[in-house]
This record gives C-alpha cells, sequence and structure tokens, in this order.
C-alpha cells in the first residue's frame, strides 16, 4: 500500500489575463510520502494549490483525486472525499475558541443540519475529532482560549490541526513552517514525518533545510513551468535548479 | 451567561404582566413592539448570524399580512388561527426561498441591492394591482379565533403575540446552538474556510434565508391580525430600513439584541413623537430620533447589549471575556 497515488494532476494549467501562473504542471502524489514544491515568489505554488484543491478553476488539464477524474467537483465536495489543506495566510475563525475552530471544521465531515434539537459543542464526535487534532500540533493546553489571542506560530498550529480535523487522507500545506520558532518547527516536521504513514502530503515551503529533511519528492516551479522534479539527490544537483533557484540563496 | 438567562426571562415575565399594570394603551403598544422585535429576530438570523444582509425583509412581511387578509375565507366568518399562520408562514418561506436562490448567488453590495430590488417588486404588485387593494390596502372584518381563542379581543391578541416572541426567541436559540446554526456562524466569520473544510455553504445560506423569511411572515401576520388593516408601506424599503436599525441599535451577533433593539427603538420613537415632552417640536420626531441613534451607533458601536458588560469592565477595571487572555497580536 506504500505507493498507491492518492492525488495526481495532468496538464494544469491556468492563465490570468495574459500571465500564465501555473503552466503544463502534472504531479502525483502517493501515501507515504511527502512530496514538496519549491520556487521562488510568484512561480506558482501556491496557484497550484489553489487548483488542486478546486478554489480556482484550471484553464485546462484535470485532477484526479483517489482514482476518480475530480476536475468538475467543487472545493467542498473535492474536501468532503478527502482533500485537506491549509492556507499560506491565516484563516481560522478568530473569535471561536481553539477547540471550536478544529470543531467546526470536523463537523465537515459529519453535516447533519437538520437535527436543530442537538446541541453542536456537546456533540461527541466532532469534539472528539477536534481534541485528537488539537493534541497532534499541541495545542492541549490552548483549547478554551480565544483563537484570535494566539501568537502567529499558535495560529499556523491551528491552521493544521484545523486541517487534520476534517480527516484528511491527501493534505496540501501552503506554508506551514512560516513565521515559526526553531521549536515550534521541530515539532511541526516531526508531526508531518508521523502524518507522512497514512497520507499523501504536498508541502509548498522556502525552509530548505525542513523541505530536503522530510521530503521524498522535490518538485521546483519557476514562472509556473516545472523545471525539475525528483527525489531530493537529483533536484539538489541538477544544474538548472541550482541557477534558476538554489544558487539565489547558497 | 446566567445573568443574560435571568435578564431575559426576567424582561419575558414582565411582559406577560404587562396588560395587568398598564392600560389599553400601553398594551396596543406593547402589542405593537413585540410584533418589531419577532420581525427584528428573523432578520438578526440573517444578518448578525449568517453574515448577510438583507434591504428586502419587509417583503416577506407584508407578504405574511396580506396572506391572512387576502385568504380569509370569507368578510362573515372567522378563519383558524392554525390555518391561516401556517399560510402565511409558507407563503413568506417560499418567497424567500425564490428570492434566496438568487439572491444568494451575488455577495456584499450586491446582495443588498438584488433583495431590495425583490422586495420593491413585491411592493409595487401588492401597490399597482386590483389584486392587492392598491395604495388604499384592505381592511379585515372578521379576525382569526379557534376553540375559545379569539383574536378580535386584545388580551388574546397580546397573549398571542407574547407566545409568538417567545417561541421565535426559543427556536432562534436553540438553532444557533444546534450543528446548524454553529455552521451559519462560521459563515459569517470565514466562509473560504467552511468551503475548504468541506462545507457546501449555498445550501445553508438558503436554508437560513428562507427561515427568515419564513419567521418574517410570522411576524407579518401578527401585524395584520392586531391591526386589522394592510397597507401596501408593509413590504416598503422604509420597512426594511427601520428594522435594520433595530439590530444594529441593539447590537448584532445577539439574538436577544434584535428584541432589545426593537423596544429601544420603538420607545425611542414614542419618547419624540410625545407632545407633552416636545410640544409643537414633537412633529419633527425623525431628527430627534435619527440624532439619538447616530449617537447611539457611535458611542455604542456594538450595541445596546454590550452595555452592561463593558459598564462592569470600566468599573472593576479588568476583562470579563475569561477565554481571552492575551498571548500575542490579534489578526
Amino acid at each position: 500500500m506504500k505507493t498507491d497515488i492518492l492525488l495526481s494532476c495532468k496538464n494544469l494549467t491556468r492563465r490570468w489575463d495574459g500571465i500564465i501562473a501555473v503552466n503544463d504542471v502534472s504531479l502525483q502524489l502517493e501515501r507515504g510520502s511527502v512530496h514538496a514544491v519549491i520556487g521562488t515568489n510568484g512561480a506558482g505554488k501556491s496557484t497550484l494549490i489553489n487548483l488542486l484543491s478546486g478554489e480556482v478553476e484550471p484553464s485546462s488539464g484535470r485532477v484526479e483525486l483517489l482514482g476518480q477524474d475530480v476536475s468538475n467537483w467543487n472545493q467542498s465536495r473535492r474536501a468532503r472525499s478527502g482533500l485537506g489543506r491549509s492556507y499560506q495566510r491565516n484563516t481560522i475563525y478568530p473569535c471561536f475558541t481553539v477547540l471550536e475552530n478544529c470543531r467546526l471544521s470536523a463537523q465537515a465531515q459529519h453535516q447533519t443540519p437538520w437535527s436543530i434539537w442537538r446541541d453542536a459543542q456537546k456533540d461527541t464526535t466532532s469534539l472528539g475529532i477536534a481534541r485528537e487534532a488539537a493534541h497532534q500540533v499541541g495545542l492541549d493546553d490552548l483549547l478554551e482560549c480565544q483563537a484570535g489571542f494566539l501568537s502567529h506560530g499558535q495560529k499556523r498550529q491551528l491552521e493544521i490541526a484545523m486541517c487534520l480535523s476534517t480527516s484528511p487522507k491527501i493534505l496540501l500545506l501552503d506554508e506551514p513552517l512560516a513565521g515559526m520558532g526553531a521549536e515550534e518547527t521541530e515539532r511541526m516536521l516531526n508531526l508531518l514525518e508521523r502524518l507522512r504513514a497514512n497520507h499523501a502530503i504536498l508541502l509548498v515551503e522556502h525552509d530548505m533545510d525542513a523541505v530536503f529533511r522530510i521530503a521524498q519528492r522535490i518538485t521546483v516551479m519557476v514562472n509556473g513551468v516545472v523545471i525539475a522534479s525528483g527525489t531530493a539527490e537529483q533536484v539538489r544537483t541538477n544544474s538548472q535548479v541550482r541557477t534558476a533557484y538554489l544558487g539565489e540563496h547558497g | 451567561m446566567r445573568y443574560q438567562k435571568l435578564f431575559i426571562a426576567l424582561a419575558f415575565g414582565l411582559l406577560a404582566f404587562w396588560p395587568f399594570i398598564s392600560g389599553s394603551y400601553g398594551t396596543d403598544l406593547v402589542s405593537k413592539i413585540m410584533i418589531y422585535a419577532l420581525f427584528a429576530l428573523s432578520l438578526e438570523l440573517l444578518v448578525g448570524t449568517t453574515g448577510l444582509v438583507c434591504f428586502g425583509q419587509a417583503a416577506f412581511f407584508g407578504i405574511g399580512a396580506y396572506s391572512v387578509v387576502l385568504l380569509s375565507p370569507s368578510d362573515t366568518s372567522a378563519s383558524v388561527i392554525w390555518i391561516s399562520l401556517a399560510e402565511a408562514i409558507l407563503l413568506a418561506g417560499v418567497f424567500a426561498l425564490l428570492v434566496g436562490s438568487l439572491a444568494l448567488r451575488t455577495q456584499g453590495i450586491y446582495f443588498i441591492m438584488v433583495t431590495l430590488a425583490f422586495s420593491q417588486m413585491a411592493y409595487y404588485v401588492i401597490h399597482d394591482t386590483p389584486f392587492g387593494g392598491g395604495t388604499d390596502g384592505i381592511y379585515m372584518y372578521v379576525k382569526p379565533s379557534w376553540g375559545v381563542i379569539d383574536l378580535d379581543k386584545p388580551a388574546h391578541m397580546y397573549g398571542f403575540i407574547w407566545v409568538s416572541l417567545l417561541a421565535g426567541f426559543l427556536f432562534l436559540s436553540q438553532l444557533l446552538r444546534s450543528p446548524f446554526g454553529r455552521a451559519l456562524a462560521g459563515i459569517k466569520v470565514n466562509e473560504q474556510r467552511m468551503i475548504a473544510s468541506g462545507f457546501s455553504v449555498y445550501p445553508y445560506k438558503l436554508a437560513a434565508f428562507s427561515l427568515s423569511g419564513a419567521l418574517a411572515g410570522w411576524a407579518g401576520y401578527l401585524f395584520a391580525v392586531k391591526d386589522g388593516f394592510v397597507n401596501p408601506e408593509l413590504l416598503g424599503w422604509h420597512l426594511s430600513g427601520t428594522v435594520l436599525v433595530m439590530i444594529i441599535l441593539g447590537g448584532l451577533g445577539h439574538i436577544r439584541g434584535a428584541i432589545v433593539g426593537a423596544f429601544a427603538f420603538a420607545l425611542l420613537q414614542e419618547f419624540f413623537q410625545s407632545e407633552i415632552v416636545f410640544g409643537t417640536f414633537a412633529k419633527h420626531w425623525h431628527l430627534g430620533l435619527g440624532l439619538t441613534i447616530i449617537a447611539c451607533v457611535a458611542f455604542m458601536p456594538n450595541g445596546l447589549v454590550t452595555v452592561p458588560r463593558q459598564f462592569m469592565e470600566r468599573l472593576s477595571g479588568r476583562s470579563f471575556n475569561k477565554s481571552s487572555q492575551p498571548l500575542g497580536e490579534q489578526s
């Protein structure tokens, strides 16, 4: 079961008024593997995540989720089928508690809108999932804290916890480590290593040490085009990548 | 939380006893205000809870009101309360479903304009066609009754309105605690995140819109039965605006705010219209009312219902919101 492909896209392209944000990108996400997408700002990484999650419609190309063509599915339907995403900028519910942020996300997979006589915040199913997700990212002590008052790093953790609360099979993570301290980064990387076993993970990240530490496959994008894709070693030694991207930082 | 429940219980208790301590004028006034409060509750479900600013709520109110008059069996025999009420709620709800299914495809300012356009359409259908009796409106000669309950008697009418308001309030309170209500709250705060989590937000918003219309229809029904008269102004944008001001005055995001706002608005209006206080200036009551509301919104932007807590915080110099310990910057 180590190599089953959970999400793939073929020849995915998105144009915005003459600019090609994502140009003919094909990739596969497998269970048990972290696939990192790296590239400079404006390379089209976030747009790629938006295309895969269904938030943005592609100009052409197709997306397959668990072997099924989901190109015409909207974002919420893809999410209910096991596609979870986090955002680059925090998109939490700032006025709710940490627990309620996670519980509401968990509710999405167990929707019973007609049961209006039930108290949502006493629902054991969604509460259980929410507590477990908060525990995984290390927010146990802050369950009753209002999310808007969390520190930036804690909000990033909550962002991941909310994504996990939807019990996804595939995780699309948009810069989960941005703005995190060393300790928080370490915790998050350990979490990703644990999640890897049962999930297919797409990781967009600028922290190269982190990427080379946990990613099995790396795809490098420049101006919407994939210039290299392969194992960490293949990418590290690719001359095109060195000049286009890694060189600028090294 | 405990104080809020106590306050609400006391308020409803006081309203129950009000007819015994006030004269007929006072009873009539409070009956009218309670109807507005139920109407405001219906809008609070949309604006305060779901974040959908509807500027055509009066259309649903007016349809509820007109339905009871137009669907009465005849001028001589009374309609049954439950049947006529069900008709009013259903008609308003179905109209809201139609309006909502189209309006909810737009957002923000466009949503406001589309709801206004639909309500004006309903207004002109009633205003300019013989079907609705035109500008003059229609009188209702025999009021609905059921068994010993006869809505022609002011005391019965008052009791029926009181029960309606209480039922509407309790229903909404429970609704907001349910998974459905929590989803609406999530949609208000961050709709994109709700979609990303797997919620199809359109059916949720449409259900809220229809429910809100149905509730407004209920309030309209009460208004028509109480007054025994309907006119096209019940569907006009003035009334849509007034009820919006009520919930803003009371405090958006709190369902009791709708009731507090309706009372505050109506009592302020009563005060500025009073010739005993203002003499001949009372005929310019719009000025006084308008300035007071501007002042209220400027100094109490979160509405009247948050005033007690702010007062307590000032008094004790600390925050009462125990779940909001500052741990960093706020987003």
